[in-house]
């Protein structure tokens, strides 16, 4: 496979409420701050990922070509997933050879609709979605079937939250306090935060990378596997996607010193730890990870970022960035990283 | 480009108004098993599935893909869900391709569906965001404009429209899997037929259909069966909101257009392409697209459509499928133009074969005309 690596990284500061930008306002500073550090103005490919139901409308990804400037018009394309599957596809793109360079965005305001709601629809529509599962109720049913010790999910939630205030496009919450339930055994601090934001990445491949960042985090490998929908065909205790997606990607063939995981509850933390094969010395989600933001279709590509971005900063030499989609961790991506 | 890439399998349901017999996942797996029976192969022998569809409010289901992975066979594989409005079924074929010609995978199911039954596409497509006004019902609405100002710019007669909305009908009658089959379709008829949005009447608008498409792509190493070959792809996309874009005949259209001609070795399309399937959804832009990928010169469209040229027995026919205007599964619209390429230069198409097509263009757009996606297939290996 071509060397391709990331060598550009922003998003917004996430926000817990809308602040009345619309999606392309939203996207413009952040794909400004790429291109910027790049000096790229144009690329071989452009894609995204975002969903319509955040926004309650059909197309939201078409006004986001106004924030691209797409002009000339641009080789372009969109995914209905997390901005993450939009890097695969970009990654693949650049496999081809005729092109170098690839911009790839994800975008979402939570804060618009519902969201634990919204997510029911996610279901199958004939014999699921109408039972009114919501998004906290199969998280629950998959945090009863882990039997995750409780002292460790606590953990969890604090040390995310706090390595969260530390950073500053994540949300500031406090720590994690009271004994609220969200729908047992989930407690109201284990639910991730409603989050507006969004993200872009500029893949560079070949010699292209070097040039562009000093450290470029190229992708050693990359690859993501979807499971069967219904939830009582899956063993919820365990993830075979993501244990499937790492072995593909290489994730056991050297130590890993920071693993961004889209883990959006405590208990999704424990599931992939283990799926992925991560030790006990691996730094998971420094950056506060999806329980200190949380912008969907977003929330992947930021793991991907933050996950380069410390081999940007020279802090790993070796890290990990995974995405998941889909009920109870049904679709997982996973990439590896190295300086 | 990559590594060689060839259609190998084609699946598709019949199109209608209502398929009240089957789930949206028994739709897509009739369209997919088909597809791998074409290609003598099983779901084991898939490495990979990329779905497509129009906006996920068309079924009110989010993200169906998720929901979709047990029909397509997708369990332990990657699965993508594409979606770049009514170009959709392009770009699907296209990021399928994509994987088999970046060397990542060796046969990928491709597949797209609607099952507009299940709402009310106009309105769905009404729906605005807020703080921005509405001021179009339907995507007739908002083309049926552009449509004027072709008509005004280059001097066609008013009865052009009813031209191509006779044409694809009669070329539907010899489509097994068209959803408009209308025995004694003639120019009276859709004369006939009530004024939708000046100057599309109801017949020279598409259907609302249920329906899938589904193909298996392959690498050179792992071909069964009869390929159609991959000879060039590609996707543009323009801002809807860029002051002063030609929304008549698109940039994005035309750069599109040489870049897939530029592939493929293309240096006059009428003369090189044999046959092609153009997302045409109302009547009036068969000739827009015939000048907008260089099949005529700009504002001669029109005479091309009027002397037959695009008929099934013309020297470039346009659509022997019956295309848009006789199916329109809106998310699979675009990759059922791919395929139908594809069986013509296989000549596996049946009575709608073009006799001895070798070259042919699959095309899609979308949005407010801005979205492009565009491949050709060949019967010869590229």
């Amino acid at each position: 496979m071509r060397d391709v690596a990331i060598v550009a990284f922003a998003q917004t500061r996430h926000t817990g409420h809308d602040t009345g930008l619309t999606e392309p306002e939203l996207i413009g500073p952040v794909i400004g701050e790429v291109k910027e550090r790049t000096g790229l103005k144009r690329f071989g490919f452009t894609c995204s990922g975002s969903c319509d139901y955040l926004a309650g409308a059909p197309f939201s990804f078409v006004s986001a070509l106004d924030a691209l400037a797409a002009w000339p018009p641009i080789s372009e394309s969109h995914v209905e997933m997390d901005g993450a599957w939009a890097l695969y596809e970009a990654w693949v793109r650049l496999q081809h050879g005729d092109i170098d360079s690839a911009l790839v965005y994800g975008f979402g305001k939570s804060s618009l609709g519902d969201l634990r709601t919204i997510m029911t629809l996610q279901l199958d529509p004939y014999y699921l979605a109408p039972l009114g599962l919501d998004q906290l109720s199969y998280a629950a049913l998959q945090a009863n079937a882990a039997g995750a010790d409780r002292a460790e999910l606590d953990q969890i939630v604090r040390r995310s939250r706090a390595d969260g205030r530390r950073n500053p496009y994540a949300l500031d919450l406090p720590d994690p306090e009271g004994e609220d339930v969200a729908v047992r055994p989930l407690k109201a601090t284990d639910v991730p935060p409603i989050t507006d934001g969004a993200a872009a990445i500029v893949l560079a491949a070949g010699d292209l990378a070097s040039r562009l960042c000093p450290r470029p985090a190229y992708i050693r490998g990359i690859a993501h596997r979807t499971e069967p929908h219904y939830l009582g065909m899956r063993d919820l205790a365990r993830s075979d996607s993501a244990a499937d997606a790492a072995r593909a990607a290489g994730v056991g063939k050297g130590p890993v010193e920071v693993a961004e995981l889209h883990a959006q509850f405590p208990h999704e933390e424990i599931i992939l730890r283990e799926a992925l094969g991560l030790r006990d010395d691996t730094e998971i989600n420094p950056s506060g990870g999806p329980l200190a933001a949380n912008p969907v279709m977003a929330t992947g590509l930021i793991r991907i970022g933050e996950a380069a971005r410390r081999v940007h900063d020279g802090a790993a030499r070796r890290t990990v960035g995974h995405a998941t989609s889909g009920p109870c961790l049904q679709q997982n991506l996973v990439t590896v990283l190295e300086a | 480009m990559g590594n060689r890439c060839a259609v190998i399998g084609i699946g598709q349901t019949r199109y209608r108004s209502r398929r009240t017999d089957m789930s949206i996942a028994g739709l897509v797996r009739e369209a997919a098993l088909r597809a791998l029976e074409d290609a003598g192969l099983t779901f084991k022998d898939i490495d990979a599935v990329v779905i497509g569809k129009a906006p996920d409010l068309f079924e009110g289901v989010m993200m169906p893909e998720s929901y979709l992975a047990d029909a397509l066979g997708a369990a332990g594989k990657p699965m993508m869900r594409v979606h770049t409005a009514g170009s959709v079924g392009g770009s699907t074929a296209l990021v399928g391709a994509s994987l088999i010609q970046g060397g990542v995978h060796e046969r990928v199911l491709v597949v797209a569906f609607e099952k507009q039954s299940e709402s009310n596409a106009t309105w769905a497509l009404s729906t605005h965001l807020p703080f921005s006004a509405s001021l179009v019902v339907g995507a007739g609405g908002y083309f049926a404009p552009h449509i004027r100002e072709y008509m005004r710019t280059s001097g066609a007669p008013d009865h052009i429209g009813t031209l191509v909305a006779v044409k694809d009908r009669l070329n539907a009658l010899k489509n097994p899997y068209a959803h408009l089959r209308i025995p004694g379709i003639d120019r009276a008829m859709v004369e006939s037929t009530p004024m939708l949005w000046e100057p599309i009447r109801y017949l020279e608008t598409c259907p609302s259909s249920d329906g899938a498409c589904a193909m298996v792509l392959s690498s050179e190493g792992a071909i069964t069966g009869t390929p159609a070959w991959v000879h060039g792809t590609a996707m543009r996309s323009e801002p809807i909101f860029r002051a002063g874009r030609d929304t008549v005949s698109p940039q994005a259209g035309k750069d599109c257009a040489a870049d897939v001609y530029r592939q493929a070795g293309i240096s006059d399309p009428r003369r090189d392409i044999d046959v092609a399937e153009v997302y045409v959804p109302f009547s009036w832009y068969e000739p827009m697209w015939l000048e907008n990928l260089g099949f005529a010169a700009e504002g001669e469209g029109w005479k091309l459509t009027e002397s037959g040229a695009t008929a099934l027995d013309g020297d470039i026919p346009w659509n022997a499928s019956g295309g848009v205007l006789s199916s329109n599964p809106i998310g699979a619209s675009g990759l059922i133009r791919f395929a139908e390429a594809a069986l013509q230069v296989r000549g596996t198409a049946g009575e709608h074969q073009v006799d001895g097509a070798r070259t042919a263009l699959g095309h899609a757009y979308g949005g407010g005309s801005q979205f492009f996606a565009m491949w050709i297939v060949g019967r010869d290996k590229p």
